[in-house]
């Protein structure tokens, strides 16, 4: 039997093709409202002046000809490297604990430990932590009382405390990742490495390493973005004795209501982010090659 | 920025577009929240939120007050021109910055014979501010000063009475500053002597060098809770830019802490409340206002449970025991010796934000 669409040479929609679409349209109606709306006013309110006027590069141009904002995108990049690389290299060994040391059974207990302080509010996480750093607090009494030091050292409103407060959280978030990279992996491969000869060592640098960096590049993809993008632990725990992006970009709302170079500031933060994007994603299909 | 300009530049037309669609979406999502046409609703500033100081009004005069928080008078005029006309009634505002509000056609004049003006301190009526072309527009509620707040079993209170206190090697590492660039750049112009009222471009170098011998003396530069909590928890002794609005609200659990008002002098500072003109309640709002000007919310407001400060009427039903922790018969000798808060131009606003910026990437 023909159709009317095949007479015509024209094929109608079926159903079928239909029905994608339909089931997507709320995800890209989501998108488009709370992202691409917004992010488009952004852009262009990044192009004019505080005063109004023409469009206008000036914001961008701030950027790069004043050193004390250049100093808080080198900030904010040194901070968040940091955080990424020292979270990796603390919750690696932790997933692998989970995932090869612990009993299946105890796994989803030591899960749901290890992922405790996601259930505390942000803010009062690192209010806590500044309680801990602080002159008066945990640390110092104890190193204070046990006589090896005389005098308080200075941990809170440091970098030193922005860092804490960041890895804290993040180690919970790459541990998560990392741990569901080597669950999936199949026992056969160290198997198999271990027929051919290769030690422990080995077999974990040339076999396990490789084949969870995926996992490791997602882990430490989503630090970044988040770190980069925090205000509110530097706020609190960094003591304001350097600007990050974020403090920077929420000055310049503030008193002034400055939105167009508060945006272009935003737009700027966001280019690093997919720019640290572009590269996680072409050494991950590097990886895959 | 003219209308004409705005039209002809394609790229502001979409902007406004897109501005326009993005609060209309904000508006249809908060729609639950917005108050009906009976309510009345306020841009404040946190110490206007206590239940303490709202219910006695709501239930006198039979309306819920919505009421929602900002800091910083450009987020708040950004909230103001993302909403419809219509949508506010009153708002909380710096003294030095309701022309700016006025100069965006904003608010409605003050009928100045319905309010407690002659009751008000005389320093605080700010009429250089809230009066706009022989028309009031805002009212003082409540004022105070940035300028030292200490512990006064930690530091020699007698050092308090300098502002060179603050950079010297005695408190290095002892002091927090309070981190709002206006009120500290009028303490470091104080401090070198400057006339906070005549500060221009040209003096903006020594303010710097100023503000950087304070940086260095300083543990840390925290806003409002930061630098209340450095204080409290004894991780500094000494808070630049502190005053009554600090150590007032913790006088019964911290009795050490206190201010001064050094012989350089202080900065004052003080919020105004004023109506909007496209307000669809104008009359509940002069009461709201009225009730706020009052001895009895005179009193309450000046002793919200999120800050204390002195409040502008000289007739606030305030008990002699809060009298005295805010130091209220002393006041017409601190006024005396306050200088006005530094109400720059946008250009000098500007300059004095980036070098605050610069101060703060100091090392």
């Amino acid at each position: 039997m023909s159709t009317a669409g095949n007479r015509t040479g024209r094929a109608l929609p079926r159903a079928s093709d239909a029905l994608p679409w339909a089931l997507v349209t709320p995800a890209l109606g989501w998108t488009l409202l709370f992202f691409v709306l917004p992010f488009v006013a952004m852009g262009l309110s990044s192009f004019t002046a505080h005063e109004g006027g023409a469009a206008t590069w000036s914001n961008y141009s701030q950027f790069f000809a004043n050193p004390a904002y250049w100093q808080a995108m080198v900030n904010s990049l040194q901070v968040t490297a940091i955080v990424t690389v020292v979270s990796v290299l603390l919750a690696y060994p932790f997933a692998w604990i989970l995932a090869e040391q612990v009993p299946e059974r105890w796994q989803r207990l030591a899960l749901m430990l290890a992922v405790l302080p996601f259930w505390t509010s942000y803010v009062v996480r690192s209010y806590s932590w500044l309680l801990v750093l602080a002159q008066n607090g945990v640390i110092n009494r104890a190193l204070t009382g046990s006589g090896l030091i005389s005098e308080p050292l200075q941990l809170a409103n440091t970098r030193l405390a922005t860092v804490t407060g960041f890895v804290h959280f993040f180690v919970m978030l790459l541990t998560l990742t990392i741990f569901a990279n080597l669950k999936q992996l199949s026992p056969s491969y160290r198997k198999a490495a271990a027929d051919l000869g290769a030690g422990p060592v080995r077999t974990f640098l040339h076999v396990i390493l490789p084949l969870t960096l995926p996992g490791i590049m997602v882990g430490a993809f989503l630090t970044f973005v988040l770190c980069i993008g925090d205000y509110i632990t530097p706020q609190i725990l960094g003591g304001n004795n350097e600007l990050l992006m974020p403090q920077l970009v929420m000055m310049q709302i503030g008193r002034r209501g400055d939105f167009p170079l508060a945006s272009a500031l935003s737009i700027i933060l966001m280019a690093v982010v997919t720019v640290a994007y572009l590269a996680c994603a072409r050494w991950l299909k590097i990886e895959r090659t | 920025m003219s209308v004409k300009s705005a039209s002809r530049n394609p790229l502001l037309v979409l902007k406004h577009h897109l501005h326009a669609a993005c609060a209309a979406t904000a508006l249809l999502l908060g729609a639950g929240s917005l108050a009906e046409a009976a309510d009345l609703n306020a841009l404040i500033w946190c110490d206007h939120s206590d239940p303490a100081l709202l219910q006695p009004f709501e239930d006198a005069n039979n309306v819920k007050v919505n009421v929602k928080e900002f800091e910083g008078t450009g987020a708040g005029l950004a909230i103001v021109e993302q909403s419809q006309p219509g949508d506010w009634d009153v708002m909380v505002i710096d003294s030095i910055d309701v022309p700016r509000g006025v100069e965006k056609g904003l608010f409605e004049p003050l009928p100045e014979d319905k309010l407690p003006l002659a009751d008000l301190f005389p320093q605080v009526k700010m009429d250089g501010s809230t009066v706009v072309g022989g028309k009031r527009y805002g009212i003082t509620e409540k004022f105070g000063y940035n300028t030292i707040g200490f512990n006064k079993t930690k530091v020699d209170p007698a050092d308090m009475q300098s502002l060179a206190s603050l950079t010297s090697d005695k408190y290095k590492g002892k002091v927090a500053l309070y981190d709002y660039y206006l009120p500290v750049i009028g303490m470091a112009a104080l401090a070198i002597g400057k006339k906070t009222a005549d500060l221009t471009e040209a003096d903006l170098p020594a303010l710097k060098e100023e503000l950087l011998k304070m940086k260095a003396n300083a543990k840390l530069v925290g806003e409002v809770t930061a630098s209340q909590t450095a204080l409290a928890t004894g991780e500094v002794d000494i808070l630049v830019g502190g005053g009554e609005w600090v150590t007032a609200g913790l006088a019964k659990e911290n009795p050490a802490l206190d201010f001064s008002i050094p012989k350089e002098g202080a900065v004052l500072w003080s919020q105004s409340l004023a109506m909007f003109k496209d307000s669809k309640n104008k009359d509940m709002a002069l009461k709201f206002i009225q009730y706020i000007m009052s001895p009895e919310g005179q009193a309450r407001l000046a002793t919200s449970s999120c800050y204390w400060g002195m409040p502008s009427n000289t007739k606030a039903a305030l008990s002699d025991d809060q009298k005295k922790v805010l130091r209220f018969d002393e006041q017409p000798g601190f006024l005396a010796r306050a200088q006005s808060y530094p109400a720059p131009n946008a250009d000098l606003d500007k300059k004095m934000q980036d070098m605050w910026t610069e101060m703060l990437q100091a090392k």
